[in-house]
């Protein structure tokens, strides 16, 4: 199987093998004109398998959403064909409308256009509570 | 301007700054009935209360100041489907300072994110409750001379009484705080709370049988099992008596246990024990109120 190198965009690499997809619609790259590669269960020495996502354009993407769905992931920054940045994830401290609260006595229940804001409370543990009700997310 | 939304935005040099204010205005209650002449207190009551409403309120007319606000949802524009964020912006434009009840967790949040004045959060569902913490640790503090080196049991619903959890993360910070959990398994610590406690490597034990630890309590905190907190009317019926205290129950405790409850209550302690030296819940009702008046001073930064 053959995908062709990029000259300029981005390669989000090392991604945990089944979480390509869920990082494609996250990151809202299916709203993107450009070419985007979605390659699933390649060989890694390291990991045994992972996914790997090629993006042919100069874009941004979210590193938090990123870090929190698979911090392992990285992101290889791609110009003229060379790799001129290598970022490494990290759990993000704060958390903007990515994961909803399920606590039906949140605030955020009742009143929907509030922002749903999540704290990273325990690193070692990855545990996200909700900013208003505290109560413990469920991994998306 | 800051607010006043979990205890724990409290420090303990902040906390024993308000129990000094307090103890200060008890004793000189004259000195204060002028300092907040002019001001204005809101109280947005979106559930209904008497002790916090009615304390809030007699806190800032005895500092001299003015209340106003509402005490049912149904009173307010939140009828007519007025977000909190408005009302909190709303209420700015009137008042200096808003105390908020709400039965969401985190409105008071939401408020203190959108008002222009300080809020105190004064109950958010069954989670904060963060004046009636500070009115616990005065009320301990009067009694004991301390808020350290105690043991301090907890009664009844651990699950849901959110006095307890704030209580416990106060009183967390402390030294040589020794935690006794009396509980039914259906009403024990939530698991979050236990972890503060596993996380700062304190002492604590969980049991079913008050009798058996009460020889060594200092304090004990009793709650209530609240109808309101419970889905199923069938568990509430089941658990709802599960521990009362009666006169006989105080044969083995300490001469000088201080017995403890937010109130209201409604059969965990038998009115024959009002009247025992020990009995202290209707002097906690009555500290809240000069926290209360300390707690305004600080966030109006009146001196």
């Amino acid at each position: 199987m053959k995908i062709d190198s990029i000259k300029n965009g981005l390669v989000i690499d090392h991604i945990t093998a089944g979480n390509a997809m869920k990082i494609y619609k996250l990151l809202g790259l299916d709203s993107l004109d450009c070419r985007v590669a979605i390659i699933t269960n390649v060989s890694s020495k390291k990991m045994g398998k992972k996914d790997i996502i090629k993006i042919d354009d100069d874009i941004v993407v979210d590193t938090d959403i990123l870090g929190y769905v698979d911090p392992g992931a990285t992101v290889n920054v791609i110009k003229d064909e060379v790799i001129v940045e290598k970022k490494n994830l990290e759990l993000p401290e704060k958390l903007t409308n990515v994961i909803k609260c399920k606590n039906p006595r949140c605030i955020t229940s009742t009143e929907q256009e509030l922002p749903q804001i999540f704290k990273l409370t325990d690193k070692e543990n990855q545990v996200y509570r909700c900013l208003y009700c505290e109560t413990k997310a469920k991994k998306a | 301007m800051r607010s006043l939304i979990d205890i724990l935005d409290l420090n303990t040099d902040e906390i024993s700054q308000l129990i000094d204010k307090a103890n200060d205005i008890i004793a000189n209650p004259a000195k204060y009935s002028e300092k907040c002449k002019g001001k204005k207190l809101a109280t947005l009551f979106f559930e209904p209360s008497t002790r916090t409403r009615l304390s809030f309120e007699a806190a800032m007319y005895e500092l001299g100041g003015n209340v106003l606000g509402f005490s049912a949802a149904q009173n307010s524009s939140a009828a007519k489907g007025e977000s909190v964020a408005d009302t909190a912006k709303t209420t700015s434009c009137y008042a200096d300072i808003i105390a908020m009840r709400h039965p969401k967790e985190g409105a008071p949040l939401v408020a203190a994110m959108n008002a222009s004045v300080p809020v105190i959060n004064a109950g958010d569902g069954g989670h904060n409750h963060p004046t009636q913490t500070l009115t616990d640790l005065l009320t301990i503090y009067r009694e004991k001379g301390r808020l350290d080196n105690l043991t301090v049991g907890f009664c009844g619903d651990l699950k849901f009484g959110r006095t307890v959890h704030s209580l416990i993360s106060a009183l967390s910070r402390y030294k040589n705080i020794k935690f006794v959990l009396v509980s039914p398994e259906e009403l024990k610590l939530p698991g979050y709370v236990k972890d503060v406690l596993t996380a700062n490597n304190l002492d604590f034990v969980q049991t079913t049988d008050l009798d058996s630890v009460m020889p060594e309590l200092d304090i004990l905190y009793m709650t209530r099992v609240q109808r309101e907190r419970f889905f199923n009317e069938e568990d509430y019926l089941r658990l709802k008596d599960s521990y009362i205290l009666y006169p006989e129950r105080l044969n083995n405790a300490k001469s000088d246990l201080s017995i403890m409850h937010p109130l209201p209550r409604v059969n965990e302690i038998s009115v024959a024990i009002d009247d025992d030296p020990r009995a202290c819940y209707f002097k906690q009702v009555l500290n809240g109120k000069f926290i209360r008046m300390a707690l305004i001073l600080k966030l109006l930064e009146v001196e």
